[in-house]
Parts: C-alpha cells; sequence; structure tokens
C-alpha cells in the first residue's frame, strides 16, 4: 500500500500499481494552532491551501510553498517540496517540528529532530515509503500580508542569471527565473528574473475564481511554434522589466492554481516533467548544454523554471534539495523522441554530480536514481514492510 | 453569534457544515457515538474560529437520554437556537427483509430518534419562540424502491414529520428545515461507484448552512435532485412497479 493525498506528483511516486492507495484527503482536520508562536498541529491530508486560507487572514503562511497549493502537508514532507525562498528558508522538512508515523504492524512512532530521529530523517523525503504520516506539527511563518513586493529584470544569458541571483539572495526571500527554452544561439539562456518579499498592505485582496480547461484537445497545444511565439513575447513583454512590482501571491506562488486542470493543454499524450539540480561549480556549463540541447529539440515547453538552492542541509535522507541551481521544465509527450532528449539531460545531469527531483520524475532509469540518490540503500531499512509504490520498483529494479 | 446543536456530529455532511458555522465564529455542541472522533472534530472546529466546542457521546438508539442531552447542550452553550439532526445509517436492504428486528432497528436509528428529537426541539423552541431545526432526510424518501425502502421508509417519515412539524411551528417563529441529498461521496457511501451525479461533502455541507441561515423549507442538494425526484415520483406505479431501482 502507499498513502496518496491529493495526486499533484508529476510521475509514479504517489502511485501504486496493482496495490493499494490509502486516500488521505480524508484526514484533513486542524488539530491546534497556536496565534503567537505559529506553530500549527494538522492531520496529514490538509491542504497547504486550507492554510493559506485559514491562517493568512491572521497574518500567517506556510514557511516554504512549492508551484501550487493543491498539495497535502503528508506529501510535502514525503517529497520534501522547496519554494522560491529555499535560499532562506530550506525545504520544507526544515519546519517540520514533529510527526505522527503510522507503521502497518500497527506501531505508531512520534518523530522530531530529536526523538526517532532516524525516523524523522528517512521519513523526510522518503516518498510515503516509510509508513503513513498521520499528524503534523509544523512552524507557519509571519507575514505582514498576502502582497509581494519586489521587481523583475530580463536577463541576457546565464552568466546574468548567476549575477543577478548572487545579488539578490541577501536581500530577498524570494527569487525565481523563467528561462526562454526556445531561445538559442546568441540568445541562450535569456530569461527573465523576478525576486520579492512579503509587503504589509491594508489593502484587500480582489482575486478572480479560477478558470479551468474545459476539455482536453486532440493534440497538444503546446508545439514548436506556439512556444516559440509565446516565448518571444513572454520575454519581450513591458511587464518583463519593472523596478517595483506588486503581486498578490497567488500569482506570485501558485500561478498554475488559476487556471484548474492546466495539464490537459498538454492533450491526450500528457507530458513529463524534468527537475534536475546540479552542484554550484558545474551548474553554468551544465546548464548550457541542456538549454542547448533543449533548444535544438524544439520539444520544450514556456513552463520553465530556474534558481539557486541555498546551502542550508535538507533533513532527509533521500531529500532532493542540495546546494546548485535547480531548473525545471515541462515537455509534451512526443513518444519515444522525447524519452531520448530527456536521457540525454540526465547524462548531463550525472556528469555534473546532480540529482533529479523523484516528486517530477516519471522515466528516470534505476542507474540514474541510485547515483543520485546513495543513500537509497540505507534507506531501505527504513521502509514499511507492507508499503511500496510504482516509482520505487522502478528506480530499485524490483518487479511489481 | 448561533448556538447549535449537531446530532450525528461525525457525519460527513454534518462535519463539513458544522466548518462553516465555526467559520462564522458560532458555538457548537456535538453528539456522536465515538468519543475520539468527536474529540478530533471539536479541535477543528475551534481551531476553524468556533466560539465555542463542547459535545456528547450517546447511541441515539438511547431514547429516554435525549431531553438530558438537550438539556446540557443548553447549559453549556448559553441556550440553544439552531439544530442540525444529521444522523443516520445506510440500511443493508437484504438484511432488513430478512429479519423483522433488524427492520425495526435500522427504523428507529432512522426516523424514530429523529423524531423524539424534534419533539423534544419543538417544545424548546415554541417556548423561547425562535429557532431553527434542520433534519437530514434524503431524495430516497420521495420514493420508495426496491433496492432501500426501509431506508426510504425512514426518510420518508423524516420527510412528512419535518412538513408538518414546519406548519405547527411557523407562526411560533421557528423555522423547519428538510433537506434531501442525493448522492454525497461520504464514508457511508464508501462502497458506491461514484459518477457524475455525486457530490461533496464540502458543497453540501455550504448549502446547508445557508438553508439553516435564511430557513429555507425543503433544500435538495444539489439542487438538481429537485428535478429528478420530480420525474421519478411522476411516474405511475403500475410502470415503476416493473423498474429495477
Amino acid at each position: 500500500m502507499l498513502a496518496f493525498g491529493n495526486g499533484r506528483s508529476y510521475g509514479d511516486v504517489c502511485l501504486n500499481d496493482k496495490g493499494t492507495l490509502l486516500s488521505t484527503r480524508g484526514l484533513d482536520r486542524f488539530i491546534a494552532f497556536d496565534p503567537a508562536s505559529g506553530v500549527l498541529e494538522c492531520e496529514a491530508g490538509v491542504l497547504l491551501k486550507e492554510i493559506i486560507d485559514q491562517f493568512l487572514p491572521c497574518g500567517w503562511f506556510p514557511p516554504v510553498s512549492p508551484g501550487t497549493a493543491f498539495v497535502t502537508v503528508g506529501g510535502a514532507i514525503a517529497n520534501d517540496v522547496h519554494g522560491k525562498n529555499h535560499h532562506r528558508a530550506g525545504s520544507f522538512g526544515n519546519h517540520v517540528l514533529e510527526f505522527e508515523l503510522q507503521r502497518s504492524d500497527g506501531r505508531v512512532l512520534r518523530c522530531t529532530p530529536n526523538m526517532n530521529r532516524e525516523w524523522f530523517a528517512a521519513t523526510i523525503g522518503g516518498l510515503g515509503l516509510t509508513g503513513l504520516i498521520r499528524k503534523v506539527k509544523m512552524q507557519l511563518r509571519r507575514v505582514p500580508g498576502p502582497w509581494i513586493r519586489g521587481d523583475s529584470h530580463r536577463f541576457a544569458n546565464l552568466r546574468e542569471f548567476f549575477q543577478l541571483a548572487r545579488e539578490s539572495d541577501e536581500d530577498y526571500e524570494y527569487t525565481v527565473a523563467w528561462i526562454d527554452c526556445s531561445a538559442a544561439g546568441a540568445h541562450l539562456g535569456r530569461g527573465v528574473f523576478m525576486r520579492g518579499n512579503h509587503l504589509a498592505s491594508a489593502e484587500s485582496p480582489k482575486v478572480s475564481a479560477p478558470l479551468k480547461m474545459p476539455l482536453t484537445p486532440p493534440f497538444s497545444l503546446v508545439n514548436g511554434l506556439s512556444l516559440k511565439l509565446f516565448n518571444q513575447l513572454y520575454f519581450h513583454r513591458p511587464s518583463a522589466q519593472q523596478d517595483d512590482a506588486l503581486w498578490h501571491y497567488r500569482p506570485f506562488f501558485y500561478p498554475l492554481d488559476s487556471i484548474l486542470e492546466w495539464n490537459r493543454m498538454y492533450g491526450p499524450n500528457g507530458f513529463f516533467q524534468y527537475q534536475c539540480v546540479v552542484p554550484p561549480d558545474a551548474a553554468e556549463p551544465a546548464l548550457k548544454d541542456m538549454l542547448a540541447q533543449i533548444a535544438s529539440s524544439a520539444m520544450g515547453s514556456f513552463l520553465v523554471v530556474l534558481k539557486n538552492f541555498g546551502t542550508l542541509p535538507s533533513l532527509g535522507m533521500l531529500s532532493f534539495p542540495r546546494p546548485g541551481a535547480t531548473l525545471a521544465l515541462d515537455f509534451p509527450n512526443r513518444g519515444p523522441k522525447t524519452l531520448q532528449l530527456l536521457e540525454s539531460l540526465d547524462a548531463i545531469t550525472r556528469n555534473a554530480r546532480g540529482a533529479v527531483y523523484p516528486a517530477k520524475d516519471a522515466r528516470m532509469s534505476a542507474a540514474s536514481f541510485q547515483q543520485y540518490f546513495p543513500a537509497w540503500r540505507e534507506f531501505q531499512a527504513y521502509i514499511d514492510p507492507k508499503f511500496s509504490s510504482s516509482f520505487w520498483r522502478r528506480v530499485t529494479g524490483i518487479s511489481p | 453569534m448561533r448556538r447549535i446543536i449537531i446530532v450525528g456530529a461525525t457525519s460527513a455532511i454534518a462535519e463539513a457544515t458544522a466548518r462553516e458555522f465555526a467559520a462564522r465564529g458560532d458555538a457548537l455542541f456535538l453528539v456522536g457515538r465515538s468519543q475520539e472522533k468527536l474529540q478530533a472534530i471539536a479541535d477543528d472546529l475551534k481551531v476553524r474560529g468556533a466560539s465555542k466546542v463542547d459535545g456528547h457521546t450517546l447511541d441515539l438508539r438511547d431514547l429516554k437520554q435525549l431531553p438530558a442531552v438537550l438539556d446540557e447542550a443548553a447549559a453549556s452553550l448559553g441556550g440553544l437556537d439552531h439544530a442540525l439532526i444529521a444522523h443516520g445509517t445506510l440500511s443493508d436492504q437484504k438484511a432488513c427483509e430478512a429479519s423483522v428486528d433488524t427492520m425495526l432497528d435500522e427504523f428507529t436509528i432512522n426516523a424514530v430518534s429523529a423524531m423524539a428529537l424534534c419533539t423534544e426541539l419543538a417544545n424548546r423552541f415554541e417556548r423561547q419562540g425562535r429557532g431553527v431545526i434542520a433534519v437530514i432526510s434524503s431524495v430516497a424518501g420521495d420514493r420508495g424502491r426496491g433496492s432501500n425502502y426501509v431506508y426510504g421508509a425512514a426518510k420518508a417519515t423524516l420527510t412528512a414529520f419535518t412538513s408538518g412539524l414546519r406548519q405547527r411551528l411557523h407562526s411560533k417563529g421557528v423555522r423547519v428545515v428538510t433537506i434531501k441529498p442525493g448522492f454525497v461521496s461520504t464514508p457511508m457511501t464508501a462502497a458506491f461507484k461514484k459518477g457524475f451525479l455525486w457530490a461533496s461533502p464540502q458543497s453540501v455541507g455550504k448549502a446547508i448552512a445557508n438553508a439553516m441561515i435564511k430557513g429555507t423549507p425543503v433544500l435538495y442538494v444539489p439542487w438538481f435532485w429537485r428535478w429528478i425526484m420530480l420525474i421519478i415520483k411522476s411516474v405511475p406505479e403500475t410502470v415503476f412497479q416493473r423498474v429495477k431501482l
């Protein structure tokens, strides 16, 4: 069996082919909240969105926000998710004070950084394999309101990106960049850098209800032509260069949450997401290589994110975040061609001693995984004997 | 601030409704069978903003206990002005056909205990000249069907009972709300295959809270069940008896 939260992982870490899934969305109760300290205790199926809706009005926010708020707290722990403030705050696990782990033999383990610490480390980023996370105690972050204030700058290449990242990490809590993955040659690595901080404001937010992809088009709306056009427009739009920008937290943190079922735009064949991290010293040449390959393949998408991770160590044995630059992008699924491209990106990541993010993966080889996450052998001792996932069987070479 | 008693408070629909009231800062008294579940729900409702949450563990077949529980609720919240009667079981039709005792037991849980509660509440609310009594009946009570007529008969009883109670109390400042949910995805219906007609407890809870605040007489939820049931009720019995439903 395997716990299944809200199903927002891109690949098969949350799936269990021919096995049982335990839906955790029924575990959606708050248990206690201390408005003075911001410590929240809740069941593991609570969504980050529910936490924001409940606690932002009184000045508290999740300490780490991934690209969607439609994830459960349990899933955020199991994948040790990260956000635009990684250089300051580390990943989700760094803010977990305690959780209850239910094992299939009936044992319930209370885990904190000091109590059952090896179980704590195995479960953070442990892909749900160590048992069912039932309850979580976590530290929320004080915020003055729902607004983010900052600026946005075009950069011409990766060197400029790294320059901007270095300059910004000190003064900005949130930094992230969009890359034009269709740009090649002199434009290779160009993009837009966004950075911001929470802003106090009395203005109440007026946010429109999310749109919804009404149906799955028969073919992918993302293709070579639409990509070039979109990226050209996106890069050159006036608001790409803003010295003083004000964002509501929703478009800033969760742009895709405003279009429900956005994944349908890729058509019936869907898409792959690829997210890797490469260590600081190897980052620039490795990313250059990758972007050159992607641009010449003309298979990318406009959803491309580049971010510099900080140095705060992740607490999980199998956590993905580590110092370096992380690149995330979507690829419409065009069959073997797409898989080949992804495998060649993996070759670059392996050479650079980097890693690929399991939460977003549906295809990496067992050999790649085992190089990226050498702790997997040691981790095996903590897997609940009744728990497994399609992902785990794939990357450890166990047939189901 | 409303002072609300919720009976069958651990049901998914009742819990979703309670969250709506908690977010409005109301005070709640929860009645259910499982102390552990009641506690988890009470903690949650407090975090969500309820000004007070208290509760009592009770098997509702124990009809003699009901007045004392209502007294306790009123004492705890400083009075009562809203009640949601939400308890029930989805009867095993085959077991009810095989055993009169089982059939009567199901009827007691789903109809008699709710009527007893309504009677107690009606007299109290009538005396104080205000209040809202909401009862979860079901679209299953609109017409008896071969596949679940024991459950359907109990719900039909509640529909008729609350209709009469509504007339009796109308001039007394007390509103009676009959709630008829269609298919709702809850633990009670976990074994069913779900399709496009199924609603979430959250959307149903929101509709119930709004109906209780407005004093809507009859709430079909989701709304389209009113029209589905209108069609089902209009089928002549000579035809209906041949249908497997």
